[in-house]
């Protein structure tokens, strides 16, 4: 019966009868959770690199070194590095929804965005795995 | 349509006598006549007024006694049937329930109203949009009665308490103020809007409807609850005082625990 009424009208020509995605909700999600986390995470690192023992000036190549060989230091870096990465790249995601007004443009910003996320977070996991203290010269 | 050169009288003749404790404010109004203009202007018109008229007395002056081709919308002029939503001095309200005596500069200073077309929407004339996107995403939200299964022979039944879940969003006028005053729906008209939220919250929380899923999965879209920023402009503009964020929080709460 209520398939013969008109008054069911989708808003655009793009839109599926019944797409069923998940994705925004678990992106929304996402950000709540990441955000709390990272709060913990980016406060303890700015305390421990900033304001603990001296803050910044104790800094060096060794004390990166002695912190980096225990895999609790590893995982927090990692963690940090990941749910920043995402988070941060997500919110720019919908800030490009939000903004970009031609599709093209939306396009490509994002796969500005995505490639550079996709980069950093290689480079930073890489480095983090295969930090070599022994490094001489 | 014949082109008419603009009439700078308005539709009923001369200007009344001024009534006493009048004070004379400026409206500066945004204006556009797809005819003659290229690009939108702005117009000033010194209006003798009472602070207990409303802006919509204000409007009606101009086109009544200076200048008739102002085009607006309006039809109660009480509140209710919400044609007359616009941007007053930057934010959406109805022209019908704003007073003067509300919008006067502090101090005896001299006092200007900016009236502009609620954004969002294209502008047909003046402060005439077309509201034809604003009832598209109305209707994408299948704003009725869905049931399945036969026809009860009574009544549907439903409590008190059963009522009180949707009774804020049943105010809504479809005035548009709440969606054109919300910043996503201005950058990207794709956005379903706070209005069209907040009119599928009315049958999602209805016990008596049996349609809350497939609303639900329309919402659950990349253009649905999850764009809200939250910048509750439009609990801020709605008329009715209805709290649409507050109505938009709690479909993102059924979608999120799948549970209405």
């Amino acid at each position: 019966m209520s398939e013969s009424l008109t008054l069911d009208k989708p808003r655009s020509p793009r839109r599926p009868a019944a797409r069923r995605s998940n994705f925004e909700l678990y992106s929304w999600l996402f950000m709540r959770i990441s955000g709390v986390a990272l709060v913990v995470l980016v406060l303890g690192h700015l305390f421990i690199m900033n304001i603990l023992d001296g803050g910044v000036h104790r800094i060096n190549f060794g004390f990166v070194a002695g912190r980096w060989a225990s895999p609790f230091w590893q995982f927090w870096d990692l963690a940090m590095l990941w749910l920043a990465q995402i988070h941060g790249g997500n919110g720019l995601r919908t800030v490009i929804n939000d903004y970009a007004r031609k599709d093209a443009t939306r396009f490509w910003l994002k796969v500005l965005l995505y490639v550079s996320m996709v980069l950093i977070i290689a480079l930073g996991t890489y480095v983090i795995f295969t930090f070599d203290p022994n490094i001489t010269d | 349509m014949t082109a008419t050169a603009e009439v700078s009288t308005g539709s009923r003749g001369n200007q009344p006598p001024v009534p006493d404790g009048a004070i004379t404010v400026t409206l500066k109004v945004r204006r556009f006549n797809p005819e003659f203009d290229d690009e939108p202007r702005w117009d000033s018109f010194e209006i003798p007024a009472l602070p207990s008229d409303r802006v919509l007395n204000l409007l009606h002056y101009v086109k009544w006694y200076i200048d008739g081709t102002l085009t607006f919308r309006r039809s109660c002029a009480h509140g209710i049937c919400g044609s007359d939503a616009m941007r007053i001095n930057g934010v959406n309200r109805l022209a019908c329930k704003v007073l003067l005596k509300d919008l006067l500069a502090s101090g005896g200073k001299p006092t200007t109203i900016t009236i502009e077309p609620i954004k969002g929407l294209p502008v047909h004339k003046d402060l005439l949009v077309d509201m034809e996107p604003f009832f598209e995403a109305f209707k994408a939200v299948k704003p009725y009665l869905i049931t399945y299964g036969n026809e009860p022979t009574r009544e549907r039944i439903q409590s008190i308490a059963d009522r009180e879940r949707f009774d804020d969003t049943t105010k809504c006028i479809l005035c548009a103020a709440c969606t054109t005053s919300c910043p996503v729906y201005w950058t990207e008209g794709s956005y379903f809007g706070p209005a069209a939220i907040v009119n599928a919250h009315r049958f999602i929380f209805d016990s008596r409807d049996e349609g809350a899923e497939e609303r639900l999965d329309i919402l659950n879209d990349v253009d649905g609850v999850w764009r809200c920023r939250t910048t509750f402009n439009c609990t801020d503009a709605c008329p009715r005082g209805i709290q649409v964020t507050k109505a938009i929080q709690e479909v993102k709460r059924a979608l999120l625990f799948k549970r209405v």
